[in-house]
C-alpha cells in the first residue's frame, strides 16, 4: 500500500489542476470569445442596466401583462438565487389547493373566459424560473390583455403567433411561447428574441 | 404516447447506436494503450504526468493492489472536498462570499461526489463557492467518472487474460480515461452548451430591474464546464438547484436533447468496448440489447402516464388533455418545464435513472404514481439498464454470470462465461455485489422511516412520503443521485446515514468487483464445447433481462407496495 500513497497523491494533485482549473478556465476563455452573450446569461439590457435575461422568467402579477408558469422558488416566486419545483406529490391536498387557487385568481382577472385554463399555467414549473408557456396558456389569456389594454383580441393573438417558437430542429421539445419577450413586445420595447 | 413521444424515442436510441459504437471502440483502443487519433499530442503529456507521479506504466497490479489504489485516490478525494467546502470563504473565487458549509453537509457531499452518486442535500446557488464548484466537485466529476470506467476495463480484463496474475495499472488507466476520454468529450460538449445558453463565467450574481419594476438577481458563475462532465460522466450533480430543469443549465430543447445523449453515451459504449476487447462484438450487442429492451418498456410507461396528467384535477377546470392544433402540450406539468414538455421530461427522468446519473429536468416527487415508480424501479435493478459510466458494465457482467450460473443450475453444467468457469469463490463476489445495495437501500429506508429524525423530512403525507425516503436510499445506496426533492435531507442524521449508504454502494461493490477480476485473470481459459450456453443469441438475453428483474422485484415488490402502488390504487377510485 506504501507504495501507492504517492502516485495517489501526485495523480490526485496533476489531475485536480487539469480538470478542476485548467479545464474550466479554457472553456472560458474560449466561451467569452465565442459565446459572450450567451457564457453572460443572455441578458437583456435596457437604458445601460440588465432588464433580465431572455431564458429566466419573470413575475408577472398585472392585468395588462401575460402571466407566465407559477413559481414555488423560496420566499418569492422567480427568486433567481434560489430555482427550484414545488415538489407536491399528486395526491397532496396542497397542490389540488394551489391549482384550484390559480384557477380562481385567472377567472377573477378574466370573468367572462370560462374556457378551460391549459395545464401549464396553473402547474408551477420544474426550476420556478420557467420563461415559456404553451402557446394555448396564451391564448388563454389574449382576451384579458386584449380588454386591459383596449386592443383588438386578433392583434394579440397575432403578436401571440408571431411570438411561438417551434419545436427546435422540428422533433426536439414543445412549442412555446417567451412570456417576457411577448410582453415587451406589448409595451413596445424592441427586443433581440431568443429564438433560437 | 403521442407521436412527439414515439419520435423523440426512436431518434434518440438511433442517434445513441451511431455515436457509441465508434466511442466504444476508440475507448477499447486507448484502454489497450494502442495508437489512436489523440496519441500524439497526448503521449509527451501522458509521460510527464507519469514521471511526477513516479508511475512504472509497465508495472501492472494485482486486484488487491488496484482496489487499495482505488480506495486511497477516493479517500484523498473525499478529505479534499470536505476540506474545500469548510475554507471556501477564505478562499478566492468566491464573489458572493457563500459561508463555510456544515460539518455533516460537507461530509456527504464529499462521499456523494466521490461515489459518482452526486446526491445533494445543499442547493448549489446558496452554497457552494465557484472555486469548491471547480476545484471540488468537477474534479471528482472527472475522477469518479474515470474509476467507474477502470474497474469495468479491469473486469473486462479479467474475462480476456488468462493464467495472469494482475488486471491493469490503476494510475495508467485512471490517466487516460482522463486525458484521452472524458477531458476531450467535455471540453466540445461544454461549448455546445455555451452555444445553447448555458452560462460560463465568473461574475458575481447579476442585479435585474424586471419589466414590472421587481428586483431579480441572477445567478452566475462557471456552468457549462460542470454541466458537460456531469452528464458525461453519469454523475449528475447540478449546479443550480433545479439541476438540469434551471435554464442557465439547461437551456433549449436542443441541449436537453444533447445532454440526455450524454448520459447514455459512454456507458452504451462500453458495451462495444467489452465485445472488441473480449474479441467478440456479439456479445457486447447481447448487453447492448437486453438494456435497450429494459431501458425502452420502462420509458413507454412513464412517458404514458405523465401525458395522462393527475386525475385528481380533472373536475378544477383544467385543460390536461393534448391537443396538437391547439398547441396545447397537457398532461402531469407540476414540477416540468414547458420547452420540454412530457416526452422530453419524461424520456429524461427515464434516462436519468436508468443510468446512475441522477440529473433532472423536471422534479420526480411530483410524478403521477406510476410515472414516478419507474424511476425508482429503474434505479433499484442496480443501476445496470446502461448504468453508470463503467459501473453500469460491471454491474451488467455480474448479473450475466449470475444469469449464466442459474442456466448452468437448470441443465446440469458447470457455468461458464466468455471462457471461464465461474466457481465457488466467483458467485461468492457476485453475490456480495448483488446483495450489498437492497441492504443498504432496506435497512436504511426502514431506520429513517421507524426514527423521529427521519420522517422529520418527510414534506407528501400519506404513502408519497415514505416513497419519499425509499427514493433517498435507493438513490444514495445505488449511487444515482437524483431525489424525490420534497424530502429534506439536510439535516445530520440524513447527511450521515445516506453518506454510508453511497459509500458501501460503491465500494461495496467495486472491491469485490475487482476480486471477481483478479480470479478470472487466475484462470485458465477452457475451449468452447457443444455444451456451452452460447451467450450472445436472444435466448441468453432473454435470460438476462429475467436476472435482473427477478432479482429486483424479489428484493423490492414489498416496499413498492407500500409507496408507488398503494398510491397508484389510491389514485384510481376517483378516475
Amino acid at each position: 500500500m506504501k507504495n501507492q500513497i504517492r502516485p495517489a497523491l501526485s495523480l490526485f494533485i496533476m489531475l485536480s489542476v487539469l480538470t478542476g482549473l485548467l479545464y474550466p478556465f479554457l472553456v472560458t476563455g474560449i466561451s467569452q470569445v465565442a459565446f459572450p452573450h450567451q457564457a453572460n446569461g443572455s441578458l437583456i439590457v435596457r437604458d445601460g442596466k440588465p432588464l433580465g435575461s431572455e431564458l429566466i422568467g419573470q413575475n408577472f402579477t398585472e392585468p395588462k401583462y401575460f402571466w407566465g408558469r407559477p413559481s414555488a422558488t423560496a420566499s418569492s416566486p422567480y427568486n433567481a438565487e434560489a430555482s427550484g419545483g414545488s415538489n407536491l406529490g399528486p395526491l397532496n391536498p396542497a397542490l389540488k389547493d394551489a391549482v384550484e387557487g390559480r384557477v380562481k385568481a385567472l377567472r377573477e382577472a378574466d370573468p367572462g373566459n370560462t374556457a378551460p385554463i391549459p395545464v401549464d399555467l396553473v402547474t408551477a414549473s420544474a426550476s420556478g424560473l420557467d420563461p415559456h408557456i404553451s402557446p394555448a396558456a396564451a391564448q388563454w389569456q389574449a382576451s384579458r390583455i386584449a380588454r386591459v389594454r383596449g386592443l383588438n383580441e386578433a392583434e394579440v393573438s397575432k403578436l401571440i403567433k408571431q411570438h411561438t417558437e417551434p419545436r427546435q430542429l422540428g422533433l426536439l421539445g414543445e412549442p412555446r411561447v417567451n412570456v417576457l419577450a411577448l410582453n415587451m413586445a406589448l409595451d413596445g420595447i424592441a427586443y433581440r428574441g431568443a429564438q433560437r | 404516447m403521442t407521436q412527439h413521444a414515439w419520435l423523440m424515442l426512436g431518434a434518440f436510441m438511433l442517434i445513441l447506436l451511431v455515436l457509441a459504437k465508434p466511442l466504444g471502440e476508440f475507448i477499447a483502443n486507448v484502454m489497450e494503450g494502442r495508437r489512436h487519433v489523440l496519441s500524439r499530442v497526448g503521449t509527451p503529456v501522458e509521460s510527464l504526468i507519469y514521471r511526477l507521479a513516479a508511475v512504472n506504466r509497465e508495472q501492472e497490479m494485482g486486484w488487491l493492489n488496484y482496489a487499495i489504489s482505488v480506495l486511497l485516490l477516493s479517500l484523498i478525494g473525499v478529505l479534499f472536498v470536505y476540506l474545500l467546502q469548510r475554507l471556501q470563504p477564505w478562499l478566492p473565487l468566491n464573489p458572493q462570499q457563500m459561508a463555510a458549509v456544515s460539518a455533516d453537509s460537507s461530509f456527504n457531499t464529499a462521499v456523494s461526489f466521490v461515489t459518482n452518486t452526486n446526491w445533494q442535500g445543499y442547493s448549489g446557488e446558496t452554497t457552494m463557492s465557484y472555486l469548491t464548484q471547480m476545484l471540488g466537485l468537477t474534479v471528482q466529476n472527472f475522477l469518479s467518472a474515470a474509476t467507474g470506467i477502470v474497474v469495468a476495463i479491469a473486469l473486462i480484463r479479467g474475462f480476456v487474460r488468462h493464467s495472469s496474475a494482475t488486471i491493469g495499472n490503476f494510475w495508467v488507466d485512471l490517466t487516460r480515461v482522463t486525458l484521452y476520454i472524458l477531458l476531450p468529450l467535455s471540453t466540445v460538449f461544454a461549448l455546445v452548451l455555451v452555444s445553447q445558453g448555458v452560462i460560463q463565467n465568473f461574475a458575481a450574481n447579476v442585479d435585474a430591474h424586471t419589466l414590472e419594476g421587481a428586483a431579480q438577481t441572477l445567478a452566475m458563475g462557471p456552468v457549462a464546464s460542470q454541466e458537460a462532465i456531469k452528464m458525461i460522466g453519469t454523475n449528475g450533480g447540478g449546479f443550480f438547484n433545479a439541476n438540469s430543469a434551471h435554464p442557465f443549465e439547461n437551456p433549449t430543447p436542443l441541449s436537453n436533447a444533447l445532454q440526455m445523449l450524454a448520459i447514455f453515451l459512454i456507458p452504451a459504449a462500453l458495451t462495444f468496448t467489452f465485445g472488441k476487447m473480449v474479441g467478440s462484438p456479439r456479445q457486447g450487442w447481447a448487453l447492448l440489447a437486453a438494456m435497450s429492451i429494459l431501458f425502452v418498456s420502462l420509458a413507454m410507461v412513464t412517458i404514458s402516464a405523465e401525458q395522462q396528467g393527475n386525475p385528481l384535477l380533472s373536475d378544477s377546470g383544467v385543460a390536461q388533455s393534448f391537443s396538437a392544433t391547439k398547441l396545447l402540450p397537457g398532461g402531469n406539468m407540476e414540477s416540468k418545464e414547458m420547452r420540454f414538455g412530457i416526452a422530453d421530461s419524461a424520456l429524461f427522468a427515464t434516462i436519468t435513472t436508468a443510468a446512475s446519473c441522477g440529473a433532472v429536468n423536471s422534479m420526480h416527487d411530483s410524478y403521477t404514481p406510476l410515472g414516478g415508480m419507474i424511476p425508482l424501479v429503474l434505479i433499484q435493478l442496480g443501476e445496470v439498464v446502461f448504468g453508470g459510466v463503467g459501473s453500469g458494465l460491471y454491474g451488467m457482467l455480474i448479473f450475466a454470470v449470475l444469469a449464466v450460473f442459474i442456466a448452468g443450475l437448470m441443465i446440469g453444467r458447470t457455468p461458464e462465461y466468455q471462457g471461464k468457469k465461474i466457481e465457488v469463490f466467483e458467485m461468492k463476489m457476485v453475490s456480495i455485489a448483488i446483495l450489498i445495495t437492497p441492504l443498504l437501500v432496506l435497512i436504511g429506508t426502514a431506520v429513517a422511516v421507524l426514527l423521529a429524525d427521519g420522517r422529520a423530512g418527510i414534506l407528501n403525507p400519506g404513502a408519497h412520503g415514505f416513497s419519499e425516503v425509499l427514493y433517498a436510499f435507493s438513490s444514495a445506496a445505488n449511487n444515482n443521485g437524483s431525489a424525490f426533492a420534497g424530502l429534506s435531507a439536510n439535516t445530520p442524521f440524513y447527511n450521515l446515514l445516506l453518506a454510508v449508504a453511497m459509500w458501501f454502494g460503491r465500494f461495496g461493490v467495486i472491491v469485490p468487483v475487482l476480486a471477481l477480476a483478479g480470479a478470472l485473470a487466475a484462470k485458465k481459459r477452457i475451449a468452447e464445447t457443444s455444451g456451452t450456453l452460447p451467450t450472445h443469441g436472444p435466448l441468453f438475453v432473454a435470460l438476462l433481462i429475467g436476472t435482473v428483474l427477478l432479482v429486483g422485484l424479489l428484493n423490492y415488490v414489498p416496499a413498492l407496495a407500500l409507496g408507488p402502488l398503494v398510491e397508484q390504487l389510491m389514485l384510481a377510485p376517483s378516475r
